[in-house]
């Protein structure tokens, strides 16, 4: 399984990336488009749009379903992947090059909360 | 436990991935679903269609026992190998299953259902032929696989897989089968492409599976079959009708023949009193966004519903089934509420693909 040791994870399955700017970028990992199949849709946040954390902010639907994406940590939208929105195909050829959106975490702390690649190995194993 | 058809062990060792469907663990995919939907378009693929159940129904009273079980008649069934496709109606005139009956004779028949309603089915008919005192035997052919082979080069890719088969499969008509050895063939199928469905012992199935792969058929799995037969507008049991629906209103009115004023097929009265209330047309999306089943539909006559929805590979873009009031016209624009937001729908005549070709 293609899990980077570098990101961090949810137990819902989005990868999150700390950036130099103090934002987060956000994806879904390679298990869940795997899981999807044929990614055909993806509906993303606007940029400014506040967000609690564990809060549906995306839908990706593929052509078997919809799944809810949902924000890692509180914060703020900073930026949507509008290339993806043109070819969400792409997701499924590389989920970790591919992301979703970016939020400005209100306390950037949060991040380290999350599940590291060996956990979340697990979690992605058992599903 | 889900249970496992014969080819159960082939998928696996394919690297398929696996999901319960009706209580049977099945092929979803097997690399790229939408691959697996171009390939049976546009040349030929195969489903393990094994959970299905085949029921050979036979007797004197064979024919006149299903001219009061089925909603379709029978009695139009004078060439043996001929199908006819039926909804089977409870008292109320509810769908308890849509199926496929073969004649091979008038004491002799062939009856498939689906999956998911196979025990009821039984326990329905078996109920039938006791009320009745029909002279007929039930049997149910748990010892048969399934295999359907679909697109426009499945017959030439299965005469070269199944040695024999040419011959007497050539002149096969669309909707008809023959008996070869313990095989049954049909030319029929759930995808709106041409190709076979052959029923054979369980024993058999896996090394039929290979030959066919060998001869360039790929393995395609139900993701790719639901789209295929939704493309084709054609009804899934327990999405598009159930119990709780009449034939009139899920646009199989063609499937119930009212010509024989005699014939009293169980639900005809309640059919009769309760002529249809709805309609059902296709929907093609024309935003970004993807049709599910359960969504609103906001017409000028009125709401409907839509009951199946996915992205049309073939199409590339999103469309449904819908059910909506009469008077709702072909060609016109309708909204769709999908997650609170109304995006525009356009209505077409079923079905939205045929033969590789877009039809809307």
């Amino acid at each position: 399984m293609n899990i980077p040791a570098e990101l961090k994870y949810t137990k819902s399955h989005e990868w999150i990336r700390r950036e130099d700017d103090g934002t987060v970028t956000i994806g879904i990992t390679d298990h869940a488009q795997e899981a999807l199949g044929d990614i055909v849709f993806l509906d993303l946040p606007e940029a400014g749009r506040i967000v609690a954390a564990g809060e549906e902010c995306a839908v990706v639907e593929s052509v078997k379903a919809a799944s809810d994406i949902y924000a890692p940590v509180a914060g703020e939208i900073v930026a949507a992947n509008e290339a993806a929105l043109d070819a969400p195909e792409a997701v499924n050829a590389d989920a970790y090059a591919n992301w979703l959106f970016k939020i400005k975490p209100a306390n950037l702390a949060d991040v380290d909360g999350l599940l590291d690649a060996a956990a979340y190995a697990e979690i992605a194993a058992d599903d | 436990m889900a249970r496992c058809t014969p080819l159960h062990a082939v998928h696996v060792a394919a690297g398929a991935r696996m999901v319960d469907f009706a209580g049977w663990d099945m092929p979803v995919n097997y690399g790229s679903q939408i691959e697996e939907h171009h390939t049976v378009r546009g040349d030929a693929g195969m489903f393990d269609v094994s959970h299905m159940l085949a029921l050979d129904l036979t007797g004197a009273d064979a024919t006149d026992f299903l001219r009061t079980l089925l909603a379709n008649d029978v009695a139009k069934l004078t060439v043996p190998g001929k199908a006819l496709y039926s909804c089977m109606l409870n008292e109320a005139g509810g769908v308890i299953d849509d199926l496929i009956v073969y004649y091979f004779a008038a004491d002799r028949f062939r009856i498939v259902v689906n999956a998911g309603t196979a025990d009821k089915d039984v326990a329905w008919m078996r109920k039938q032929i006791a009320r009745t005192g029909a002279n007929v035997t039930l049997d149910a052919r748990r010892d048969l696989a399934m295999i359907a082979v679909q697109g426009p080069n499945a017959r030439a890719k299965t005469w070269h897989a199944i040695p024999g088969s040419e011959s007497v499969t050539a002149a096969l008509k669309p909707f008809c089968a023959v008996e070869v050895g313990d095989m049954l063939i049909a030319r029929t199928g759930y995808t709106g492409e041409d190709g076979f469905e052959i029923t054979l012992p369980a024993a058999q199935a896996a090394d039929t599976w290979t030959a066919l792969a060998g001869a360039g058929v790929a393995p395609c799995g139900l993701g790719a079959r639901d789209t295929l037969r939704l493309e084709a507008g054609m009804n899934l049991y327990g999405q598009d009708m159930d119990e709780s629906t009449s034939p009139l209103n899920v646009g199989l009115a063609w499937t119930v023949d009212l010509k024989d004023a005699e014939r009293a097929f169980i639900g005809r009265t309640a059919l009769e009193a309760a002529p249809a209330s709805q309609q059902v047309l296709g929907l093609v999306l024309l935003e970004r966004g993807v049709l599910r089943a359960h969504q609103s539909v906001i017409t000028a006559q009125g709401e409907g519903e839509t009951t199946s929805g996915s992205f049309s590979p073939t199409l590339q873009q999103s469309i449904a089934f819908a059910r909506l009031p009469p008077g709702v016209a072909e060609n016109t624009e309708v909204e769709v509420d999908i997650r609170g937001k109304r995006l525009k729908a356009r209505t077409v005549k079923l079905p939205f693909v045929r033969n590789g070709k877009p039809l809307i």
